[in-house]
């Protein structure tokens, strides 16, 4: 509860310098194409701590899942808003393409047979019936 | 047993189901078997009900072949990169991304989408890879026809299958080059296989398992077939995040075919902003106002690379204009305007 506690205040403090150094590279007069196709949402302020929150997210769930750290602060910022927000508490469920799987006995049966059927193609090789 | 875009090549299956094949009855349990009994009747049920019937969607693409989608389509010059274990998505990029003039090496992409301890990559990740290497990431409406559409415009299209069932999932992405109504198949450069053909049937069953996601990684000249306005400058705002020449040339394409597409002109401003081309910045920031004169930012972005050239009596307007459409960045509009009035020497 305290770790929360303390994590959420070093976020908004980390945010709030971030924020500030942001400002001084942007261009200051220019209203920016992101700000300009979100223009509909009213409460920007704390969207944007909101996505901040998620994309600190999703780079400690990339750090857990074994992502080198400066790797996964690029790959972060790649993201957009909206795909932050998707993702953050997701990175660990969110379906990977690649993703091993320790098939058992039946499920490898149950496999086999919908293979040949057609509905899946998890061997190479099998063949469908179709 | 680690298959498909997951480890490949090294597991003895063969070997593995033979063992498990003999004197089975020895090392099951009478529940298991009554299970496995029970299993065999189950699916002899569906077999014989005709069971590798296509979806909704197929069906009624089938029951109906489109006008605009040829019998057939190959598209022959993808180059095909066989997948190490687990990384089907690195590979499904490259693949990709090559065919649209961008060659990195294997590292690269493996380092900017792969997720060790998942053994995968995600699906925002593919997205977010493709911009930072200067291709817009275009996703698809998830439709077997809006697919069989870009690739028969020969677009290689990367998909995310569900090979395994929904309770037991086998995630793999994968590359469409091509399709065969006759024969009903596509063809996949996927995992190990190149040109791997998979009855329609079968693809679209996986394809839809994983809620038919798919994408393009398109140059930035060119628009894919399905393409969408809005859905497309979008995919080019994320663009400019990272790249923004390659979103410059992105919104100039979109501008072609959607000429007064407001977050298109704005997005051209800004990218040319950015890459510090004033002339070209102030040209869309005009081209915007002119088209959308209630929209501030337009006028308000125009102030303020006039007063950047030195245009003071000019910037003076265009910031007027911001303040007077208002808004809910009224504020920066002021702001902006009482910077060029204190920067404007009182002879103008």
């Amino acid at each position: 509860m305290k770790n929360t506690l303390k994590r959420v205040i070093a976020s908004i403090l980390i945010f709030c310098t971030a924020t500030l150094c942001m400002h001084g590279t942007s261009f200051a007069g220019i209203v920016s194409t992101d700000e300009v196709q979100t223009s509909q949402n009213a409460s920007a302020n704390i969207d944007k701590l909101n996505i901040f929150l998620a994309r600190d997210d999703v780079q400690r769930g990339l750090l857990s899942q074994g992502v080198d750290p400066d790797a996964a602060r690029a790959r972060v910022a790649a993201l957009t808003d909206v795909e932050a927000a998707e993702l953050a508490g997701r990175v660990d469920k969110a379906p990977a393409g690649g993703s091993a799987l320790g098939v058992i006995f039946t499920i490898f049966l149950v496999l086999l047979i919908t293979d040949i059927l057609g509905w899946t193609k998890v061997f190479p090789f099998t063949r469908s019936i179709k | 047993m680690l298959l498909a875009c997951a480890k490949l090549g090294r597991y003895p299956t063969p070997v593995l189901t033979g063992v498990l094949m003999s004197g089975l009855s020895d090392y099951l349990s009478d529940e298991l078997l009554k299970a496995l009994r029970w299993l065999g009747v189950a699916t002899a049920a569906l077999w014989l009900s005709g069971c590798a019937t296509p979806t909704l969607q197929l069906a009624a693409l089938q029951a109906q072949w489109p006008a605009y989608l040829p019998s057939q389509a190959q598209i022959s010059n993808v180059p095909f990169i066989a997948q190490e274990d687990y990384q089907c998505g690195p590979a499904a990029l490259a693949m990709a991304a090559q065919h649209a003039g961008v060659q990195r090496d294997m590292a690269t992409w493996v380092e900017q989408v792969y997720v060790p301890a998942r053994q995968g990559a995600l699906q925002s990740e593919m997205l977010a890879a493709s911009r930072r290497n200067g291709l817009p990431a275009y996703t698809l409406a998830p439709r077997i026809d809006a697919l069989l559409r870009e690739v028969a415009a020969g677009n290689p299209v990367l998909v995310l299958q569900n090979l395994g069932l929904a309770w037991s999932p086998v995630w793999h992405y994968a590359v469409v080059i091509g399709f065969d109504q006759t024969q009903g198949t596509v063809t996949l450069h996927s995992g190990r296989t190149a040109s791997m053909p998979m009855p329609l049937t079968t693809f679209d069953r996986t394809w839809a398992r994983a809620e038919r996601w798919a994408m393009v990684a398109l140059a930035p000249q060119r628009l894919p077939a399905t393409a969408q306005a809005d859905a497309y400058v979008a995919s080019v705002v994320a663009l400019e995040r990272v790249q923004p020449a390659a979103a410059q040339t992105a919104y100039a394409t979109a501008l072609r075919t959607w000429p007064a597409h407001r977050i298109a002109l704005m997005g051209a401003g800004n990218s040319a902003y950015a890459l510090g081309q004033l002339v070209a910045a102030q040209q869309a920031y005009r081209a915007a106002a002119q088209a959308y004169p209630q929209d501030g930012d337009a006028w308000n972005n125009l102030a303020q690379v006039l007063l950047d050239t030195g245009q003071h009596r000019a910037a003076l307007e265009a910031a007027q204009r911001a303040v007077a459409a208002g808004g809910k960045r009224a504020v920066q509009y002021q702001n902006l305007l009482q910077e060029i009035v204190s920067k404007t020497p009182t002879s103008q």
